[in-house]
């Protein structure tokens, strides 16, 4: 892979399909990137969990908001950014699910998921408004990472302009 | 469909196998159906076999909670068995390791109950 950054951006509905699709396609660049099953699995679900906290925290599960999903992929590092269209959370504001009178709820795991299978995590508001979330992985260091030989062909980047 | 669930009388205990994937949506739904089935008819001792389980999101930790209280609400129990490695990491990080309980062997998880 040449050590250039790469961006990759798609708009997605604010569906429960999202949720997969957005999964999918940052395996695939996860993948090709050279990270090994493992990261493969906290990465995607690291995105899956985003896109479900903008599908229904953020947007409310209203279809008429999308869910904006980037991927920047480093020398370093892969970025993925979760933007949503709705009003914006603090993560301070986050009850800790780890917390005895937290343990039986029944939602509120996301952005702990995200935070622990994540080297690098954190919610910013918007350009447009909005939380964004972004949170990163260091990329494996050369030859270190078994090949899981899944997909990959379809998955490079665009190359930024 | 993301997850398949059958169920088996063991005695008083109802085993529920389960294969697929727990997560945002149908699979989270199927769960939710199935627990709610069970206690519609009377069955309180659940059972969960999750051998083929093989992923499970913040929806589907959710959903087991969910069919936990459920469960104890009408003095009963819900109980787990064989979970693959991703799930049983999930439940550590998540600290509901400690809250359910776990079993890898079946018939001790059924002679649990009694």
């Amino acid at each position: 892979m040449a050590l250039t950054t790469k961006h990759l951006e798609m708009t997605l509905e604010t569906q429960v399909e999202s949720v997969n699709l957005a999964e999918e396609m940052c395996l695939r660049v996860a993948e090709a990137a050279g990270f090994g099953e493992d990261d493969c699995y906290r990465i995607g679900m690291s995105v899956r969990e985003g896109v479900i906290n903008a599908f229904h925290y953020g947007n409310q599960e209203r279809p008429e908001k999308k869910i904006h999903l980037a991927v920047d992929l480093t020398a370093e590092k892969m970025i993925i950014h979760v933007l949503d269209e709705g009003i914006g959370f603090k993560l301070s504001d986050v009850p800790d699910p780890l917390a005895e009178e937290n343990l039986l709820s029944t939602s509120g795991r996301g952005i702990f998921l995200m935070r622990a299978f994540m080297d690098e995590f954190d919610v910013v508001p918007g350009k447009t408004g909005g939380a964004e979330i972004v949170m990163s992985k260091k990329l494996p260091a050369p030859g270190s990472a078994p090949a899981n030989g899944r997909g990959g062909q379809n998955a490079t980047p665009q190359q930024e302009a | 469909m993301s997850l398949h669930a059958t169920h088996r009388d063991a005695g008083q205990v109802t085993v529920v196998d389960l294969s697929g994937k727990i997560t945002l949506g149908d699979g989270s739904a199927l769960l939710r159906k199935t627990i709610r089935g069970l206690l519609d008819d009377q069955r309180r001792k659940i059972l969960l076999n999750l051998a083929d389980v093989d992923y499970i999101d913040s929806s589907g930790i959710g959903e087991l909670v969910s069919g936990f209280t459920a469960v104890k609400n009408q003095n009963g129990d819900l109980k787990l068995l064989h979970l693959t490695k991703k799930v049983r990491d999930l439940l550590q990080i998540t600290k509901l390791y400690t809250v359910f309980d776990v079993f890898t062997d079946e018939g001790t998880a059924l002679r649990s109950f009694s």
